[in-house]
């Protein structure tokens, strides 16, 4: 196999991974306080609508993407008010979310269905980009592919080196005992559940932005839901999120790869295009099998409300 | 009772989405227009599948004027839901209903079998009854005329074929493809990524990235989405588009594409049902039937090969030549059909192998 496929195969693997890594990031954060928010699908296409019309009318990806991040913070909101204040179930809630976010996102992109944008043009890192095989994959990406990494470490340094950071994993592993020292807890689970939002705006943004310039409805495709399994498959762990999507995302595009060559292989392509859930299964269940690591992880609250006592 | 009616009247007008103006709206009050019901799969949207019937709808309606009075009910699954639509919309008076995706086949015999008043048509079905009509389009006759172009076109001979799922309709589409483009150049050689989904903008993408990382320098799909003819005009490499002319989407690289036309027959047989002269039958219409045609051809397609695709337009139209004449060889070597001999509708209409050219094996459906 000759480098330029190689290259090829590595970089489609990567954008392939980003809006994975956006969404499920954003969505580990919200979790980790407590939070469960099932509605990354909707979440995602409001911000994949809300970035394309944005950017369509400003002729600006970088304003899209900032008002794909805000809406998907509102929306968020919405879903923060209902299942914080009210108290109302987050499951039940959540899907509602992502039906009506779908919903809504094909409702406001109607008029926006025949239009396509520009592409946008990677943006190339000097030096680095000019290693061979390697460098032209990691190193000639859209710059949300760069964001997509710095938001991983600045996740870490949050959850793990910071102080807030600590905050918000105490709320979400003992809401009682942090309100009990004095910490608020639907404040820190209003703040985490909208930077959910944001993220999963953003990578809707991502979809309709770079990786497909267009928009037409369905066009997240489920990736909300993957980004979803995505966090509970890396036992909420940032860098396996990272991980996770790249190996995702890899053995859907090799595949594709493998089908384009034309070698008489004789696989079904149906178990191919099953192979990437299958394979994110396998290994992240490999690298989970010790159950402490699950039960250390996951936020011990997730999904339960909480109604501080007066 | 008088208003009642004029209420549920004025309601059945605003619903079916036909801008009738108020004054018209009494004329049509004497002429009783008939009552049309689609159901369409997806969203109309502005390209595709669904797009080219509500065309079809469209110039039928400018056709028949205020004989008609339609409703369109749009993205309705393959369940249950269509069996609810189709009998709401039986209920409701729609003389005929007609349900434009292969999944709605049973829900349609099913609802035809309460209504026997009601007529029914299938679009891409089988199975037919007392009121229940079927039909169809030749779309491999468009695929061969895209193929013609592309053979001709293609530098590399590696032609991609980003494809959805493994069934007689899309692998004839394929073998179709590559049998114009072998006609031509028996160089060409065809690829084909299964997606294993009618509509994923993103994997479609992928798909076609893959197809030209591999040295494809023609791309055609038989996806849902636009965003093969997007990526090949941002890659710069040639598209046949599928389903709609999507010459908006490709500006500079579309060759051409395989269109389906429905408003021919859609104005034809409402006009029977119109003329209380409907029948169920089963047309499995192509470009004699104005039912299958090509966009216009890129303006780089030299003057030569556009005669030559033209002529073989009309020649498939007039019959004189069929896509699949003998010999069709398999991609084993394999005499399928003899020299000398067309293929049947049959054999075609089952079609599970790759004829040569195609790299690759066929996944079994």
């Amino acid at each position: 196999m000759d480098t330029t496929i190689l290259t090829s195969i590595f970089s489609a693997s990567i954008v392939a991974g980003t809006p994975l890594i956006i969404a499920a990031l954003g969505e580990l954060v919200t979790e980790k306080s407590g939070v469960l928010n099932l509605g990354l699908e909707g979440l995602m296409s409001i911000g994949a609508i809300t970035g394309f019309v944005v950017t369509n009318h400003s002729g600006s990806p970088v304003l899209g993407v900032l008002a794909a991040m805000i809406a998907g913070m509102a929306a968020s909101l919405v879903f923060a008010i209902i299942v914080l204040n009210l108290t109302a179930n987050q499951v039940a809630t959540g899907l509602a979310l992502a039906i009506f976010g779908v919903g809504l996102a094909a409702f406001v992109g109607k008029p926006y269905e025949s239009v396509a944008l520009p592409p946008i043009e990677p943006l190339h890192i000097p030096l680095l980009s000019s290693i061979p095989v390697i460098g032209p994959a990691l190193f000639q990406q859209q710059w949300l592919v760069y964001f997509s990494w710095l938001l991983c470490a600045g996740v870490i340094w949050f959850l793990y080196r910071s102080r807030p950071g600590l905050v918000l994993r105490a709320v979400g592993e003992s809401p009682t005992s942090a309100h009990a020292v004095g910490y608020s807890v639907l404040t820190i689970r209003y703040l985490a559940t909208m930077f959910g939002g944001a993220m999963a705006g953003i990578g809707g943004a991502f979809m309709s932005l770079f990786y497909t310039p267009m928009w037409s409805e369905g066009m997240v495709a489920g990736r909300g839901w993957i980004a979803l399994a995505l966090v509970v498959f890396a036992t909420w762990r940032p860098l396996r999120v990272l991980i996770g999507a790249y190996l995702f995302g890899g053995v859907m595009i090799a595949q594709l790869f493998v089908q384009g060559s034309g070698l008489p292989i004789e696989i079904p392509s149906q178990f191919l295009s099953a192979l990437p859930y299958l394979a994110t299964v396998v290994v992240l269940v490999i690298i989970s099998r010790n159950l402490n690591t699950i039960r250390l992880n996951s936020p011990v609250s997730l999904g339960q409300s909480f109604r501080p006592d007066a | 009772m008088t208003s009642r009616r004029t209420a549920v009247k004025t309601l059945g007008v605003a619903l079916g989405g036909t801008a009738l103006p108020l004054a018209s709206m009494r004329s049509a009050f004497a002429a009783e227009p008939v009552k049309v019901g689609f159901v369409y799969i997806s969203p109309i949207s502005d390209a595709g599948w669904t797009y080219q019937h509500e065309l079809g709808r469209r110039e039928m309606v400018k056709a028949l004027g205020d004989k008609v009075q339609t409703k369109v009910v749009e993205n309705v699954p393959e369940g249950p839901d269509a069996e609810r639509v189709f009998r709401e919309l039986a209920q409701s008076g729609h003389k005929i209903v007609f349900g434009t995706s292969f999944g709605y086949m049973n829900y349609m015999v099913k609802v035809a079998q309460q209504f026997p008043n009601n007529d029914f048509e299938h679009c891409t079905g089988y199975k037919t009854g007392k009121n229940l009509g079927i039909y169809n389009g030749r779309f491999y006759q468009g695929r061969y005329l895209c193929g013609l172009v592309a053979g001709k076109m293609t530098k590399s001979n590696i032609i991609g074929f980003v494809a959805a799922f493994p069934i007689p309709e899309v692998v004839m589409a394929i073998n179709s493809f590559i049998r114009g483009a072998r006609a031509v150049n028996p160089k060409a050689e065809m690829r084909v990524i299964w997606a294993n989904t009618w509509y994923d903008p993103g994997k479609e993408r992928a798909a076609a990235e893959a197809l030209v990382a591999q040295g494809a320098d023609v791309l055609t799909h038989h996806t849902d989405s636009t965003v093969v003819a997007q990526f090949a005009e941002q890659k710069g490499v040639w598209v046949c588009s599928y389903h709609s002319d999507m010459r908006k989407y490709a500006p500079t690289k579309q060759l051409t594409a395989s269109e389906e036309i429905w408003g021919g027959y859609y104005t034809k047989t409402i006009g029977k049902v119109v003329d209380g002269t409907w029948k169920p039958d089963n047309t499995w219409g192509g470009i004699k039937e104005g039912m299958i045609d090509i966009a216009p051809l890129n303006p780089a397609v030299p003057a030569d090969v556009k005669a030559m695709v033209l002529q073989a337009k009309e020649d498939i139209g007039s019959g004189k030549r069929h896509p699949f004449e003998g010999p069709v060889v398999d991609q084993a070597g394999k005499t399928v059909v003899p020299k000398g001999q067309n293929i049947t509708d049959d054999a075609l209409s089952k079609m599970d192998y790759y004829v040569e050219g195609v790299a690759g094996k066929l996944p079994k459906s």
